[in-house]
């Protein structure tokens, strides 16, 4: 692909429009219509969280959970995760480096790696899914209003920032149920719109992953019947890695805008 | 497509990406709290300095892994002008109105 357009050979015919190949700048619209569709999202997202500032939960607080570890590790699993997700990306980077080599070897070890970082980053992310539906000991109250009361100990409640005891918190708490854990319709830690656009955007992006990991596989076989190999190029590694990468880098923005913000 | 034969330049960008990242869980975690009363163009100083450093990151995802960095910039633009212009759009009238929305309550 060293042939860039000049005005000698523009008419000529058999050139690429931006010197790429059809498949490669499909791939790169796809992901920047994707990407489009990711901030739309984590706008909305943006959005809702001004709307409800005063009930929106602080995500330290929700996801406190290491594996193995008792008490709170606020963003420790979350750092896990997006470190196991930028090491499959350089995985993938070094199965397009090998691949452009020809050296069919080493794409297979590394693809194959990429692979094991991908399932691995599934399994933490039903992992963190499970805790948050399953919530916390105690649980909340939520009250008449929709608005959550947080349990401080046995003797006060934290409702809308005020620590009140149950003797005075009578008249609050008869129209109130106790909750516990999140799901759509409703969220022991805060509004509830918090839980839905947390499995919404944390699952678009885990259904990319998936998908990213079934077409792994697949190339992955391919690879192993050297079907790129007798097609004389391994393109169709770069092309599924570009999608790989942008999953990555989609983590790298839920991360922020999820767990840091 | 001239791929020199070292993946130097991949390494180097993944440890960009781990330091930033860590700079970033270290800084969720302990929160300094000069970051937390000051404030530039309305954002906290934490909460830009998240969103700065998720902006290198992209970049070097974009520029080094999806290899972007070496198309022809006619590729590069076709890409890039559409989500510089359209996600700040998105954002400033989303957020505008939530943020107008909420204050009323």
């Amino acid at each position: 692909m060293k042939d860039s357009v000049t005005k000698e050979n523009l008419w000529l015919g058999g050139i690429r429009p931006m010197v790429a190949s059809y498949g490669k700048l499909m791939m790169w619209f796809f992901l920047m219509t994707d990407a489009l569709t990711f901030s739309a999202f984590l706008a909305l997202y943006g959005a809702h969280r001004f709307l409800h500032a005063d009930a929106w939960p602080v995500a330290e607080k929700v996801f406190t959970h290491f594996p193995f570890l008792h008490g709170d590790h606020p963003l420790l699993f979350v750092a896990l995760m997006t470190f196991i997700l930028i090491m499959s990306s350089v995985t993938m980077v070094l199965a397009v480096h090998h691949g452009h080599q020809m050296n069919r070897n080493k794409v297979i070890l590394w693809l194959g790696l990429t692979i094991i970082g991908g399932i691995i980053f599934l399994g933490s992310q039903a992992w963190e899914w499970s805790h948050f539906i399953h919530g916390t000991h105690h649980g909340s109250v939520q009250l008449a209003d929709d608005s959550i009361a947080h349990i401080i100990d046995e003797s006060s409640i934290l409702c809308k920032g005020d620590t009140i005891r149950y003797e005075s918190a009578q008249l609050l708490l008869d129209q109130s149920k106790p909750i516990q854990g999140a799901n759509l319709s409703q969220n022991e830690y805060g509004h509830k719109t918090f839980a839905q656009f947390f499995f919404f955007i944390t699952g678009f992006h885990g259904f990319h992953v998936f998908s990213g990991v079934i077409i792994l596989i697949i190339i992955f076989i391919n690879v192993l019947k050297g079907t790129y190999e007798k097609r004389g190029h391994y393109e169709m590694i770069e092309k599924v890695g570009l999608y790989w990468h942008f999953v990555d880098l989609v983590w790298v923005f839920v991360f922020t805008f999820f767990y840091l913000v | 497509m001239s791929e020199s034969g070292s993946t130097r330049q991949i390494w180097v960008v993944f440890w960009i990406l781990l330091i930033l990242t860590t700079v970033e869980v270290l800084l969720g975690i302990f929160k300094p709290s000069f970051m937390l009363t000051n404030y530039i163009i309305g954002v906290t100083l934490i909460n830009m300095t998240f969103i700065i450093l998720t902006i290198i990151k992209a970049y070097y995802i974009v520029g080094t892994f999806m290899h972007l960095g070496h198309e022809e910039k006619s590729l590069q633009f076709s890409i890039v002008a559409p989500l510089w212009v359209l996600i700040p759009y998105l954002l400033f009238i989303l957020l505008m109105e939530a943020s107008f929305h909420g204050a009323i309550g």
